[in-house]
C-alpha cells in the first residue's frame, strides 16, 4: 500500500503540487494522468524520493526515508522517462545490473536477465551495445533491467512496487500493449504498479486506478470508468472530447474532437 | 506471464551473447602474466648491465650476491620496479574511478586538478624547503617533497569537493570547471616558484615535473605504498556503486546505491592514491586515461573486472614506459613523464575525435 497525505512540492516559487492526497493498492495498476504541467512527473518523483516534499509518505507501511537503500530497491522498481549510459554496456550488462541489484547471482541472475528480456521482446539482443539501440529499444532494455530488480512481486517485506514514468511514449503501438500488459500482469501477480501515462486510451485499457490531476490537484480519481467521462476530461484537458462506452474490452475509448472545448468549462488557468 | 516468480529457462554454463565477464577473467590472467613479464624485464635491464640471470643463479645456489649486485638489484632496480608497480596501478585505478565518478571517460585526477595541487606541493617543497626552521627541516628530511605533494593534492581534492558539493550533491559539470580553474591557480603559483627558484632546484623542478621514477627510494615507498594500497583496497568496493552510476545518479540510487556516500569514498581514495603517487613520482600523465579506455574497449566498462584489471594493466605499462625511458638514451634516462605523454595525448585525441559529444555538459 502506498499511502501519501498532504503531498506539497514548491519548485522555485511555484507551487506544482499543492498538497493533494495519494493512494495506491498492491494488485493494481494505478495510473496518474493530466494535462501538461499539471504535476504528473513531480508527484511520481516525490514518490520515489527524488524530490523534496511536505507531506506524510508510507510503502507498505513504512516511511521510505528510514529504508537503507538497499532495503527499499528490493521493495520497489523505477522507471525513468529515458535513460542514458556513460559506458559502453550491453544490453546483457545492462539487465543483469537490476538482477543484481534485486539481489540475485550467479547462474540464476543470467536467467533471469534472458528472461526478462524476452518479455520485453528484445530476444537476441543481448550482445547488442546500449548506446546503440533506438530510444524504443533502450527503454525496453531499462524496463527488463528495473523489472529483474523487483521480479518476484511478492518479497518478504510485502508487496512489490513498480514505478514508471512514461513508460510506453517512447513505443509503437505493439510495444506499447506490450509493455502495458507486462505492467498489468504484474499487479495482478500480486504486486503494485504506478505509473505517469499520457495515452488516456491505454490507461483505460489496462488501469484499474485512475487518478486525475489538474493544476497540482486531483481533479478526480477512481476507476477508469469513474473517472474517463468526457465532461470531466473536456474540462481538464481543455479539448472536446468524447467518451464512447462498450460492454466489451475496451470498456472506455477516448476520441478527441476537433475544435475548441465548450467556452466557459475551464476553471483553473494553466500553469 | 502471470509466473512472473520464476525464469522460463534453466540456466546453462554456455557463455551469453553479450556477457564479457568470461573474457574479462581471462584478460585478469593474461594482464598478470604480462606484469609478471614486464617486472623481470625491468630488474633485468639497467645501466650497469649485471645479469639479472647470473645473479639469480648465484644466489640459488648458495654463492650469495656481490656486493654490486646487491646494491644495483636491491637497493636501485627493486625499489625502482616496486615504486613503479604501485604508482602504475594507482594512477589507473585513479582513472577509472574518477571516470565512472564523472560518467566520462576523459576524466581523471589530473584533469580536475588533484595532480596540479599534488604538484604545487612538490614544487613548493623543492623551492621553500631550505626556509624552513633547521628543527622542522631535521623531522621531514626526505619525506618534505613527498609529504608536500601529497597535502597539495589532498588539499585541492578538498577545495573541489566543498566547491562543487552542496546539499550533499556533488555537481559533476562544476567540478570539471571548478578543476580548469584549481589547474590555472596551481600553474600560475607554480610559475611563481621557478622565478624564484635556484640552478639546482631549477633542474630538480624540472625532472620532477616530467615525471620520473629514479628517484625511486625503499625510504619513500615506505610512506607511499601503505597509501596507495588502502586507496586501491578502498575502491574494490566501489565497483558495484560505479556500475550503478553508468545509469545515471537516480537509477543508482533507486538500484539501492548509498550514492553520496559512495562519491565521497572515491573522491578520497582518488586523491589518496593520486597524491601518493604523484609525491614518490611526479607528473606521469596519461596512464589513468589510456589504461582504462583500452581494457573498456576490450572487456567492457563493468568496474568489478575494470578496477583489478586497470591496476594490472596500468603497473605492466609504466614498468614497460620506464625501461623505454631508460633505454633510449642509454645510459643517461628520459623523464618518464614524456614516454607516457607520448603514448597517451595521442590516444587522448584519439577518444575526443570518436566521441566529441563528451564535454557538451
Amino acid at each position: 500500500m502506498i499511502d501519501a497525505t498532504g503531498i506539497a512540492v514548491t519548485l522555485g516559487s511555484r507551487k506544482v503540487l499543492k498538497g493533494l492526497d495519494f493512494q495506491a493498492r498492491p494488485g493494481e495498476f494505478t495510473a496518474i494522468v493530466g494535462p501538461n504541467g499539471s504535476g504528473k512527473t513531480t508527484l511520481i518523483r516525490a514518490l520515489i524520493g527524488e524530490l523534496g516534499f511536505a507531506g506524510r509518505l508510507r510503502l507498505n507501511g513504512v516511511d521510505p526515508t528510514r529504508l537503507k537503500p538497499w532495503d527499499l530497491a528490493q521493495m520497489r522498481g523505477v522507471l525513468a522517462q529515458s535513460t542514458q549510459m556513460s559506458f559502453p554496456f550491453t544490453v546483457f550488462e545492462v539487465v543483469r545490473l537490476g538482477a543484481e541489484a534485486g539481489g540475485h547471482v550467479g547462474p540464476a541472475a543470467t536467467a533471469m536477465t534472458r528472461s526478462a528480456l524476452a518479455r520485453v521482446d528484445l530476444q537476441g539482443y543481448e550482445g547488442r551495445a546500449y548506446q546503440e539501440l533506438s530510444g524504443g529499444e533502450q527503454q525496453r532494455v531499462q524496463l527488463a533491467r528495473v523489472l529483474c530488480q523487483v521480479w518476484e512481486a511478492e518479497g518478504p517485506a510485502g508487496p512489490r512496487w513498480l514505478f514508471l514514468d512514461e513508460p510506453v511514449s517512447a513505443l509503437d503501438i505493439g510495444h506499447q500493449m506490450q509493455v502495458m500488459q507486462l505492467a498489468q500482469d504484474y499487479a495482478r501477480a500480486g504486486g503494485g504498479v504506478v505509473a505517469v501515462m499520457h495515452d488516456l486510451n491505454l490507461t483505460a485499457m489496462f488501469a484499474d486506478h485512475v487518478v486525475l490531476l489538474e493544476a497540482g490537484e486531483i481533479a478526480a480519481a477512481g476507476t477508469p470508468a469513474q473517472v474517463m467521462r468526457s465532461d470531466i476530461l473536456s474540462r481538464v484537458y481543455d479539448c472536446r472530447l468524447t467518451v464512447i462506452r462498450a460492454a466489451e474490452e475496451p470498456r472506455v475509448l477516448v476520441v478527441p474532437m476537433p475544435g475548441t472545448a465548450p467556452s466557459g468549462t475551464r476553471t483553473t488557468q494553466p500553469a | 506471464m502471470v509466473a512472473l516468480s520464476g525464469t522460463d529457462e534453466t540456466p546453462n554454463r554456455a557463455p551469453v551473447a553479450g556477457d564479457r565477464r568470461g573474457r574479462a577473467r581471462r584478460a585478469t590472467w593474461a594482464l598478470a602474466l604480462l606484469t609478471l613479464l614486464a617486472a623481470w624485464g625491468s630488474l633485468a635491464t639497467g645501466a650497469s648491465g649485471i645479469s639479472l640471470g647470473d645473479a639469480l643463479g648465484n644466489w640459488l645456489s648458495g654463492e650469495g650476491l656481490s656486493l654490486q649486485e646487491r646494491v644495483v638489484l636491491l637497493q636501485i632496480r627493486l625499489p625502482r620496479l616496486a615504486t613503479g608497480l604501485l604508482v602504475g596501478a594507482a594512477l589507473a585505478v585513479s582513472g577509472a574511478v574518477m571516470q565512472g565518478l564523472f560518467r566520462n571517460p576523459l576524466a581523471d585526477p589530473g584533469l580536475v586538478g588533484v595532480g596540479a595541487g599534488a604538484g604545487l606541493g612538490a614544487v613548493t617543497a623543492i623551492v621553500l624547503g631550505g626556509m624552513l626552521p633547521a628543527t622542522l627541516a631535521a623531522v621531514t628530511g626526505i619525506y618534505l617533497v613527498p609529504i608536500a605533494a601529497f597535502l597539495g593534492g589532498w588539499a585541492a581534492t578538498m577545495i573541489l569537493y566543498r566547491v562543487s558539493t552542496r546539499a550533499g550533491r556533488t555537481s559533476v559539470a562544476t567540478m570539471l570547471l571548478a578543476g580548469i580553474a584549481m589547474q590555472a591557480l596551481a600553474g600560475a603559483a607554480t610559475g611563481l616558484l621557478v622565478y624564484a627558484a635556484n640552478d639546482q632546484q631549477l633542474r630538480d623542478l624540472t625532472f620532477w615535473q616530467l615525471g620520473s621514477l629514479a628517484g625511486a627510494s625503499w625510504a619513500k615507498l615506505a610512506i607511499a605504498a601503505p597509501v596507495m594500497l588502502i586507496a586501491m583496497l578502498g575502491t574494490l568496493g566501489l565497483a558495484r556503486g560505479l556500475n550503478g552510476l553508468a545509469l545515471g545518479e537516480a537509477a543508482a540510487a533507486h538500484m539501492g546505491i548509498p550514492v553520496q556516500r559512495m562519491k565521497n569514498l572515491a573522491i578520497l581514495c582518488v586523491a589518496a592514491a593520486t597524491g601518493a603517487a604523484v609525491a614518490v613520482s611526479g607528473g606521469i600523465g596519461f596512464i589513468g586515461i589510456v589504461v582504462p579506455h583500452l581494457l573498456r574497449l576490450a572487456t567492457g566498462p563493468d568496474h568489478r573486472n575494470l578496477l583489478p584489471n586497470a591496476a594490472l594493466l596500468g603497473a605492466s605499462l609504466l614498468i614497460g614506459a620506464d625501461m623505454i625511458s631508460r633505454a633510449i638514451i642509454a645510459p643517461a634516462e628520459l623523464p618518464i613523464g614524456i614516454v607516457t605523454a607520448l603514448m597517451g595525448a595521442p590516444v587522448f585525441l584519439w577518444i575526443l575525435l570518436r566521441r566529441r559529444g563528451l564535454l557538451d555538459l
